[in-house]
């Protein structure tokens, strides 16, 4: 299937939660409201037609006034592939988890959940996952500022940059 | 070889106490394995076949409670510092510090990380920094040998009394 037809097949089995299909980029993708990311997901791993059995990458951008995570699925048995975004407010960056469709989605969302602060309902164990668990802020958003100290390290630069 | 052997019990050389422990301790330097990033590549080719460490004495530990020498070689993060001086503290006196790399002498190719260490000797003391991104086996084998004349240097029994 081509990307027109993955998003048709979404648009008729979830009018409201999913959106337009973006072809100016190079791989198009579909927006999906947050509420409905895992039933879609379940829904594109379930139908027949779509089958998509592989979460090949889960991970999040700052847009400056929002953070979209985007999903990387792959269907081994069509040969096809689909890319989803979902767009959270960064005052209230709450999503749902995908982790009951694919396991692989675990520790995806606590990468995003470490580095960008994307806190995802339903998840089993949402820790960081790389950085250290008394970390402050989330280093990959726009506006996070470089610690000078941590753990008693002095981490200031003699040098501007 | 055979007159040699059969000479050996009646012959004697004469030293001094210091100079005997020295060589004692310069030809037995066990040092740490300890790889973070990279540079624990060129640690294991300078243990390997062609570098061949150990005809200095020099043989790989997997604790720090049997070493003399630790080689941090690679990238410290500031969640790792911790665990280095940790490290440093369980290995028993007199213990020595190679710095093997740009990343461990002073950030290196991280420099600009919000979680990297800006040089190991922020948290632990160094003897020798062996320049380099990775250092050669050469390089290491270098930096092994000056710490072995510093050993030589040293008046290890006065030092302690």
């Amino acid at each position: 299937m081509n990307a027109e037809a993955i998003h048709q097949t979404l648009k008729k089995r979830f009018p409201d939660g999913v959106g337009e299909l973006h072809t100016e980029t190079i791989d198009p993708w579909i927006e999906v409201q947050p509420e409905h990311i895992a039933d879609v997901c379940r829904f594109c791993k379930e139908d027949e037609a779509l089958g998509f059995d592989f979460l090949s990458n889960l991970t999040g951008v700052d847009a400056h006034n929002d953070l979209l995570v985007v999903y990387h699925l792959y269907a081994y048995g069509k040969r096809h592939s689909a890319v989803l975004k979902v767009r959270v407010p960064k005052g209230k960056p709450v999503t749902k988890t995908v982790t009951t469709v694919w396991r692989t989605a675990n520790w995806f969302e606590r990468e995003c959940y470490d580095l960008l602060g994307v806190r995802f309902e339903g998840h089993p164990d949402l820790r960081r996952l790389l950085l250290p668990d008394d970390w402050e802020g989330h280093p990959l958003r726009k506006e996070y500022m470089f610690p000078t100290e941590y753990g008693g390290i002095d981490n200031t630069r003699d040098y501007g940059f | 070889m055979m007159s040699l052997y059969n000479e050996l019990p009646s012959t004697f050389v004469t030293t001094n106490v210091d100079k005997l422990i020295n060589w004692g301790r310069a030809s037995s330097l066990w040092y740490l394995l300890f790889g973070l990033a990279c540079c624990g590549i060129e640690l294991m080719q300078t243990g390997g076949p062609r570098a061949d460490i150990d005809r200095f004495g020099s043989v790989p530990r997997a604790t720090p409670r049997q070493s003399d020498l630790m080689i941090v070689a690679g990238t410290v993060t500031l969640k790792m510092a911790s665990r280095v001086k940790l490290l440093y503290d369980q290995m028993p006196h007199p213990k020595y510090v190679i710095s093997m790399g740009s990343c461990s002498n002073c950030g290196g190719l991280f420099d600009l990380g919000y979680s990297v260490l800006r040089g190991v000797d922020k948290v632990i003391p160094v003897d020798l920094y062996v320049p380099g991104c990775p250092p050669r086996p050469e390089a290491l084998t270098e930096g092994l040998i000056q710490v072995q004349d510093k050993i030589h240097r040293e008046r290890y029994l006065a030092r302690n009394n």
